[in-house]
């Protein structure tokens, strides 16, 4: 785990990529997340709301960038994930994740640092998720997990 | 259409519990391997009373009851309408396996735009643990394409 004295404005976290996102993968995720809603699972309901077919939960790819954050720092340390989702992710979108440090900062005696993070498409490069995680280091928790 | 008049609705609290059954679906769900969010042994070596919830999954949890969606359909919501624009969380306090949260929400504003071709609902919601700790606030904004 990283530490605030190690990280720098500009500085990249280490790069998420995922599985190509399947109907199994929507199963799984709608079973586990208890998210059922059929847009998400069922072909022709998504039909008889004009999609061509089914499209990956937001939260998927939102757990995906929870992924990106707790592989690069102690999930404790995180304060706040704040992000919009920009685009429908269709089925067999593969995602990568990303993140670049924005801001580092002292505040109120806190080692605050602001990661600006994104889910995109790996072949096409869309933005489907974008936002921000503050991250509050002032504990070093390097010598854990 | 939304009525505005729902701005300030308090919707019923969500109890849910914590298991590890269900974090466990959740990680192979996401794709997750860190040994922290899947073995006992690890979580609590590292400081955790037990397996700790991963960031985003108290959004799941919230959606622990019969009809996840009821509220939203009350308001005149159809699912084939609705996408997620915006989602935040504000962590607090850590949840691990065996915690009972409750969510309390409300209905924060209703709003729309392009002449109502598109309307917005945000939610928010206070989550607290079974000893009234602040665990986390959770902003929902959905879009209704009408």
């Amino acid at each position: 785990m990283v530490t605030f004295d190690d990280i720098n404005v500009g500085d990249y976290l280490p790069v998420l990529s995922t599985e190509k996102i399947s109907r199994t993968t929507l199963a799984l995720y709608a079973g586990a997340s208890g998210d059922y809603n059929p847009i998400h699972i069922d072909i022709d309901f998504a039909k008889s709301a004009g999609m061509d077919d089914v499209f990956a939960h937001g939260m998927l790819s939102m757990a995906y960038l929870g992924r990106l954050l707790t592989n690069w720092v102690d999930q404790r340390s995180i304060k706040k994930v704040d992000v919009r989702f920009t685009a429908i992710t269709p089925l067999f979108s593969q995602i990568i994740c990303t993140g670049v440090v924005q801001k580092k900062q002292i505040v109120d005696e806190q080692k605050i640092i602001e990661v600006l993070v994104e889910a995109k498409d790996s072949n096409s490069g869309e933005v489907k998720i974008s936002g921000t995680a503050t991250i509050n280091l002032t504990e070093n928790r390097s010598s854990l997990a | 259409m939304l009525d505005t008049n729902d701005i300030g609705k308090v919707f019923d609290p969500i109890t849910a519990s914590v298991e590890k059954g269900q974090l466990n679906r959740f990680a192979k769900a996401i794709g997750e391997n860190s040994l922290i969010y899947i073995d006992d042994a690890t979580a609590k070596n590292s400081g955790y009373d037990d397996l700790p919830i991963p960031p985003t999954f108290l959004f799941c949890l919230k959606m622990d009851v019969p009809e996840p969606f009821g509220n939203y359909e009350k308001l005149g919501i159809s699912l084939k309408k609705l996408l997620h624009a915006n989602q935040s969380f504000e962590y607090f306090n850590a949840a691990v396996v065996g915690d009972v949260l409750t969510f309390n929400s409300v209905v924060e504003d209703i709003y729309a735009k392009k002449g109502g071709a598109l309307e917005f609902l945000i939610e928010n919601t206070k989550v607290v643990n079974q000893r009234d700790e602040h665990i986390a606030d959770l902003v929902t904004t959905l879009v209704i394409r009408n």
